[in-house]
């Protein structure tokens, strides 16, 4: 499914997004028309702080090339602290991540309020792109995985 | 085994015109478990759900996916639809394939695809749903109020005239709050305490209405229609049952020098007190920090002269628990203090005031007996300068940014009620806007100005002198006029931004609601639920969420206490299913969850295990109250050993949706 | 509002790190200000004249000579907007513009008056030296 050629790699992206703001961020998005690359498909989850870790490295082992985490602003959680985990958590993957020899820009956390529909369209956007440059994630896929 | 049903939906045009659904519903009848699936022109209409009901019953279905617009908009209506038909709603998932594909890609091919691929992420998820059956908790029928200002007293009128039981806990030895201090009223000019005080009697009367003053909220547990609080009843030294509110020992204590609070340290009470002469309950406190029986064991007046032998000087603070189904915040406001600005010259000159020492001093219970007279020489003023927007719309760490929204409307009633009571004092107001959107409001101020000849000065005073001769120079410019005034005042009114009680923030964490940078309160919503905050169970009455003059606090303590008895009038209220909950076999009681649970839901328990080799073991291990629980997730990160999963969201699940994403 | 202006707004602007459209017009600035009566356009003034891009109005006005810098409006200023600092820019513009019709030390003696401190002078005779 993956094609080599980097001008016409279509990365696989995965975006967590809490359901109280980025989900309806991104609901917003479409509501107004803003347009995204189809590569990034949306999981809901009630908040950012539910997204284990390991989640993000199975998407990587499952074959992802980009993972993006959304989440409520800090101060604005629905669940008053869960998006101050989140950030905990995402900055301690990061330097695992850096010690797998995985390119940071291939993770990212997001603050998507439900009102920044615009902000969710054009995150995707710039998050697509960087994904693409980097190319197809080689390092942790498992290629047992992998469906022809 | 599993017995899927697809069904997408064209949404009319929106769609089936970028997504070929066709394609899709035979994309996606291949797919692992499904059994039947089908497209329709409206899924949600009355037609459309009786399709999936009736796939349900023909094909015996475990679980539905539907592809179309965002769970957001019709999630509750398939659920319902599906659970009608015999099939548990949490076994329902929905793939959005509108709001995040038809309506925001235009190629056909690619939103196909995606459309595809969404589908089966949610066919993943769909087949390891389990069955949840949501809870019910009951709702104790009775509200707190905190806070007995007019916001309070009015919520708790309301909610006890419905029938329910209120208590208000006041921290002041009375009800009353800051209306009580005021003199009168604008646009109207009532007598405030004419309309306060007949409410408060109204209150202490009311046999729902239950009052604890000189008491604080200090813990807050449980959930909407359960709360358990904590009411810490200050020790007055007084016993309340017994004292008449004679005043008799008021008279006769000794220590008299002590600033009295209710008329804004204008004057002095004693150190046992009854605020002023209408308070409720009418009832005798100690303070403590001046009562010479109390610092030093040597006096005991008040106690020889009582009849009652009401005076107890062993009282102690006393903690009583209760429970309530609905909690109102009214904590009010104060005036900031002016000291920070000294270019006013307020710490230097008793005859710079604020607004509400003002009040005192025009009301004819305060210290001058409603005569205005200069604090410092009890001479009459002739000439006085109102300052605007001292502290308020301030960008620095001095002030408040936000519009305080009162003083315009209180500074054109102090200088009208001046004008009218001594027509021969000059009064100035140096204002920068003239904010008075509110009924009657612009004509109150052009009264102000055309009859009562008020002379409003567009404009900022920069510096305030007092002078040896007993004047105070007030240095402002008049912004229209294009030049710098020297104005020689008798008094200077400080219109002082008004901000939250300082309570307000320890009580926030105790409710776990959200607020500003400001220390307000937050709604729910800034426009659709402005009385409920986000945690569910909690209204907002009064100043406690915004800058409010009393009519509108009004308005909005009856609306809170409206959603208050929208709730208790409700027998049990359903939770969501979607909770987390602890393998116990797993568990190995390291308390992880516990500390990031924001809802104090997990509690750790003892409990006995019959292990393998037939012994009993004593293990600690979590537990969730699945009521108290709000389905976060954070915990299930936490957990080290895997125990903790979330129903709805669970670790399987999530995983699926990641395969299927990633094939 | 022509591009020269608009050039000079952005360097005054720049050089006194103000942010104008802060300013509220409550005119607590003129308010405060010791030497308003000498000053042609005042405190409030020149914020709002700034804004609007009247920069060589103020840079041809005694007034950015009158400003005692004394900071009383920096530090009343509810909204931070820090006039003075504006006027000192105006002043830097003024100043920079003059290039070669610089004082002549041998001018000096005859425009000397009474009432210039001291140290105004000597300030004067460092800056035009060269």
């Amino acid at each position: 499914m993956q094609v080599n050629d980097s001008k016409n790699f279509e990365p696989v992206i995965a975006a967590f997004c809490c359901n109280w703001c980025s989900y309806a961020g991104a609901d917003l998005s479409g509501t107004n028309r803003l347009s995204y690359p189809t590569n990034v498909k949306i999981i809901r989850v009630p908040c950012s702080c539910r997204v284990n870790p390991m989640f993000i490295l199975r998407a990587f082992q499952r074959g992802a090339d980009g993972v993006i985490i959304c989440g409520c602003h800090p101060g604005d959680c629905h669940y008053t602290s869960g998006n101050y985990f989140t950030r905990r958590r995402i900055t301690l993957l990061y330097s695992m991540l850096d010690f797998l020899g995985i390119e940071r820009n291939r993770t990212r956390l997001e603050w998507v309020s439900a009102a920044e529909g615009a902000k969710f369209a054009s995150v995707m956007e710039q998050f697509t792109e960087d994904v693409r440059k980097l190319g197809p994630n080689r390092r942790l896929e498992d290629l047992r995985c992998r469906k022809k | 085994m599993n017995r899927i049903g697809v069904f997408v939906c064209h949404c009319g045009t929106n769609i089936a015109s970028t997504v070929d659904v066709k394609a899709v519903a035979e994309a996606l009848s291949h797919e692992r478990g499904v059994v039947i699936s089908q497209d329709y022109q409206y899924m949600c209409s009355e037609s459309g759900q009786n399709l999936v009901k009736n796939a349900i019953k023909e094909h015996n279905l475990t679980g539905v996916v539907i592809c179309s617009c965002s769970p957001r908009m019709h999630e509750n209506t398939f659920r319902k639809a599906c659970s009608e038909a015999g099939l548990n709603p949490y076994l329902v998932e929905i793939a959005n394939i509108r709001e995040q594909c038809s309506w925001i890609h235009k190629d056909i091919t690619t939103a196909t695809e995606k459309a595809v691929i969404l589908g089966r992420t949610a066919i993943a998820k769909v087949t390891l749903n389990t069955p949840l059956t949501s809870m019910e908790s009951p709702v104790v029928k009775r509200a707190l109020v905190i806070g007995g200002g007019i916001a309070g007293i009015q919520s708790a009128l309301d909610i006890a005239e419905a029938g329910f039981e209120v208590d208000i806990v006041e921290k002041e030895p009375t009800i009353g709050g800051k209306m009580a201090q005021i003199d009168k009223t604008f646009p109207t000019l009532d007598c405030a305490a004419c309309i306060l005080t007949p409410k408060m009697v109204e209150a202490s009367q009311n046999e729902n209405i239950n009052i604890y003053s000189f008491s604080e909220v200090s813990d807050v547990k449980g959930f909407v229609g359960n709360f358990t609080v904590k009411i810490k009843r200050k020790a007055r030294y007084v016993d309340e049952t017994k004292c008449t509110g004679c005043g008799l020992c008021t008279e006769k204590c000794p220590m008299k020098k002590v600033p009295n609070e209710f008329n804004a340290g204008l004057d002095n009470r004693t150190a046992i007190y009854i605020p002023f002469a209408q308070a409720v309950p009418k009832i005798a406190t100690i303070d403590p920090n001046y009562c010479m029986m109390l610092k030093n064991g040597k006096c005991g007046v008040c106690s020889k002269v009582c009849t009652a032998g009401a005076v107890d000087y062993k009282q102690k603070d006393e903690f009583i628990e209760k429970k309530y189904g609905a909690i109102v915040v009214a904590t009010g406001y104060n005036p900031i203090s002016p000291e920070k600005f000294d270019e006013y010259a307020y710490s230097q000159c008793p005859d710079v005031v604020t607004s509400l020492e003002l009040e005192r001093l025009m009301n004819a219970a305060g210290p001058n007996g409603g005569t205005l007279l200069r604090p410092s020489d009890k001479k009459h003023p002739e000439k006085i300068v109102f300052i605007q927007c001292v502290g308020s719309r301030c960008d620095d760490d001095r002030g408040k940014p936000y519009c305080s929204k009162i003083c315009c409307m209180y500074t054109a009633k102090h200088a009208m009620l001046i004008r009218e009571k001594y027509p021969d004092t000059e009064v100035y107001v140096f204002y920068i806007d003239v904010r008075t959107p509110g009924k009657n409001f612009d004509e109150f101020y052009r009264r102000a100005v055309e009859q009562y000849n008020v002379h409003y000065i567009k404009g900022m005073v920069g510096k305030v002198t007092p002078k040896a001769n007993g004047k105070i120079e007030v240095q402002g410019s008049d912004m229209l006029a294009d030049e710098q005034l020297r104005i020689d005042a008798d008094l200077v009114v400080l219109a002082m931004a008004i901000e939250p009680d300082k309570s307000a923030r320890p009580l926030a964490t105790m409710l776990t609601t959200q607020m500003d940078t400001n220390d307000f309160f937050t709604e729910a919503h800034p426009k659709l639920r402005p009385v409920e905050s986000a945690t569910a169970g909690i209204f907002l009455s009064g100043v406690c969420q915004g800058p409010k003059d009393i009519p509108e606090t009004v308005a909005q303590a009856s609306a809170a206490a409206a959603k208050a008895i929208g709730l208790l009038c409700k027998n049990s209220i359903t939770c969501n299913p979607c909770v987390a909950h602890s393998d116990e076999l797993m568990c190995n009681g390291c308390s992880a969850c516990e500390k990031v649970c924001p809802y104090g839901a997990i509690t750790y328990e003892n409990k006995e295990f019959r292990m393998p080799d037939r012994t009993v073991a004593v293990r600690r291990v979590a537990s969730v109250n699945p009521a108290v629980c709000q389905g976060c997730g954070a915990c299930t990160v936490a957990c080290p050993s895997g125990a903790m999963d979330l129903n709805g969201f669970s670790n399987s699940q999530i995983m699926a949706e990641v395969d299927a994403i990633c094939k | 509002m022509n591009s020269k202006n608009e050039n000079l707004k952005e360097q005054v602007l720049r050089a006194s790190g103000v942010n104008v459209l802060k300013c509220m017009r409550c005119g607590k600035c003129s308010g405060t200000c010791p030497a308003y009566g000498e000053m042609e356009y005042h405190p409030h003034q020149f914020v709002y004249m700034i804004e609007k891009g009247d920069i060589e109005k103020l840079m041809n006005s005694p007034s950015i000579y009158r400003c005692l810098t004394c900071f009383a409006c920096v530090d009343r200023c509810p909204r931070g907007v820090e006039p003075a600092k504006a006027v000192e820019a105006v002043r830097l513009m003024a100043v920079r513009k003059q290039d070669g019709n610089r004082l002549k030390p041998e001018q000096i003696p005859d425009m000397l008056d009474e009432d210039m401190p001291q140290q105004a002078i000597v300030t004067a005779l460092r800056k035009y030296r060269k």
